[in-house]
């Protein structure tokens, strides 16, 4: 039999749940550490019908947004310098690995030691997570623009600061396309640990708030929040964006 | 005379290897206006190098290049270059590229123009809005030479221009670059490894020997063209330079013979 692609993630869907609600109906666990999936569904739309879990997700989106956009710009500006000045990486590159190797969370103690319990704390640990995997992306994005079309470029007279933003920095999107994609799943990760240990509002205070209250249902359902919008935003922007950045760059056939 | 070398040497320095190379020395050439010229040798005797220098992507270690007397020392929009791949850029669409040179010297209108008339003349007004990826290798080369023409340079240079093409389609572009050339007038030195290539487009071909990389000949072709395969000066012409190039290409598998005995030994 053949379906199509929806329908096969629906019936997988359908499958879990049914799962999710024969072990309920077994009751081996208790209620309030397992409920099932029509409490977690009736916790979402008290949620979204009381505003709570609306001012939530606006908050959360406020932060994501001020964090990545400075991800993006101090990334770019790290990246530019390191790909352009030869100097630069060798003093300095060995570190943005290192520094991009770091969790997220790691940051939030810094922060929090910094900025208090503020949304200044959140977006600062949103900018910590998207910034160092941006420069890596525009670092390789400048280093690996094609030798041939400088050499074409320059047979056309076009040097200096002229080569760098006609051929360089365009050369260059499909690298910076991915820095912005991962910029963003980075970012995404780094706001719900942040937002975890925070005084709110946001998401991921939302959920610890939930966690002290013992309200399972609340966090099953915030978690499932998080994944949808996680997947979303990938699917449906970034993914769609890189294809098509990368069909009309030639790099797909 | 246009262009002119003068004991013109290139020899690449390995800083870290501590070694140099030398690619040929002492090259002499004179090239009149509108003269189509082919290059012609074996493959590593230091054609492209030749070509890069004067389109001023390379420098010279010895000797001058010269344009209409003035020295070329960097690249310049007198000089069009149309490399083996395309070379175009993928962001833009076609008439993107063949504007792309133009954008400096003149205003959009003016640069469009130029752009329809040239791409008119390589035959794909039709796709001018199209991008790099939805065109055959052959389209794209053409769009190349649109673009390096649109410039209006003294001179064009064509590394190996149609050697990444299948045969038929190579055989269509060398009958349109001659006719573009009858029509714009244009000089043209053009490199090549093909015998066949050399002599059914050009006035005259520079034969080129290697290690080192050397003139050894200089052919003024005066039979007119269009030049058959089957006529029998095409034919003589070609076991000439056959002839010219096997002692040279003898010499390459020679050396590199010695070398494998010398390093397997
Ligand atoms: N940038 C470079 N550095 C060192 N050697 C080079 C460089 N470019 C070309 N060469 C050498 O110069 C010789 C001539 O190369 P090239 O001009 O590409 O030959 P052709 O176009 O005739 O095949 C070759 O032996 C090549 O290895
Ligand atoms: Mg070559």
């Amino acid at each position: 039999m053949k379906f199509s692609i929806a329908a096969k993630r629906i019936m997988f869907l359908i499958v879990v749940i049914g799962i999710w609600q024969f072990i309920y109906s077994l009751n081996i666990f208790e209620a309030i550490v397992f409920p099932s999936p029509i409490t977690v569904a009736t916790a979402l739309y008290e949620g979204f019908t009381s505003g709570d879990l609306v001012k939530a997700l606006g908050a959360s989106f406020k932060h994501l947004l001020f964090g990545m956009s400075l991800a993006i710009l101090f990334g770019t500006i790290i990246g530019v310098i390191l790909g352009k000045s030869k100097q630069a990486d060798e003093t300095a590159g060995m570190y943005l690995i290192a520094l991009q190797s770091i969790p997220s969370i790691v940051w939030v103690p810094l922060a929090i030691m910094l900025f208090g319990f503020t949304e200044f704390s959140v977006i600062f640990v949103v900018v910590l997570g998207g910034t160092f995997v941006m420069a890596i992306n525009v670092r390789s994005a400048i280093q690996n623009v094609s030798p041939q079309l400088i050499r074409a470029a320059k047979t056309m007279g076009t040097q200096g600061l002229r080569l760098f933003y006609r051929v360089e920095v365009p050369a260059g999107i499909p690298y910076f396309m991915t820095g912005i994609r991962l910029a963003w799943a980075f970012s995404w990760r780094a706001l719900m640990a942040g937002e975890l240990l925070s005084n709110g509002p946001g998401l991921g205070y939302s959920l610890s708030y939930a966690q002290d209250y013992a309200r399972m249902d609340q966090v099953i359902g915030i978690i499932i929040i998080i994944g949808v919008i996680g997947a979303i935003v990938d699917h449906f922007v970034f993914s769609k964006l890189e294809h098509t950045v990368m069909k009309r760059w030639g790099l797909l056939r | 005379m246009l262009l002119k070398l003068q004991n013109v040497g290139k020899t690449f320095i390995d800083k870290q290897k501590h070694t140099s190379f030398e690619v040929f020395s002492d090259i002499d050439l004179t090239i009149a206006e509108n003269q189509f010229v082919s290059i012609l040798g074996p493959s590593g005797c230091g054609k492209s190098t030749l070509l890069s220098m004067v389109a001023g992507l390379e420098n010279t270690t010895e000797g001058s290049i010269t344009l209409e007397k003035r020295e070329i020392k960097k690249p310049g929009p007198d000089r069009g270059m149309v490399f083996q791949q395309p070379s175009l850029f993928p962001w833009l669409d076609v008439k993107g590229n063949v504007t792309f040179p133009l954008k400096k010297s003149m205003n959009k209108q003016q640069a469009e123009l130029e752009a329809d008339y040239f791409l008119k003349l390589v035959q794909l007004s039709k796709f001018k809005h199209h991008y790099i990826y939805e065109l055959s290798g052959g389209m794209q080369q053409r769009v190349a030479i649109a673009r390096a023409l649109a410039m209006n340079p003294k001179v064009l240079l064509m590394d190996e221009p149609f050697g990444a093409l299948d045969e038929q389609t190579r055989h269509i572009l060398q009958d349109k670059l001659l006719e573009i050339w009858q029509q714009t007038k244009k000089t043209i030195l053009f490199v090549t490894h093909s015998i066949h290539e050399a002599i059914k487009l050009s006035d005259r071909i520079i034969v080129m020997g290697t290690r080192p990389g050397r003139i050894i000949s200089d052919i003024t072709i005066d039979f007119p063209r269009p030049r058959d395969r089957e006529n029998q000066q095409v034919i003589t012409l070609e076991k000439k330079i056959m002839n010219l190039l096997k002692t040279e290409i003898n010499k390459v598998l020679k050396e590199e013979l010695a070398d494998e005995i010398q390093h397997s030994s």
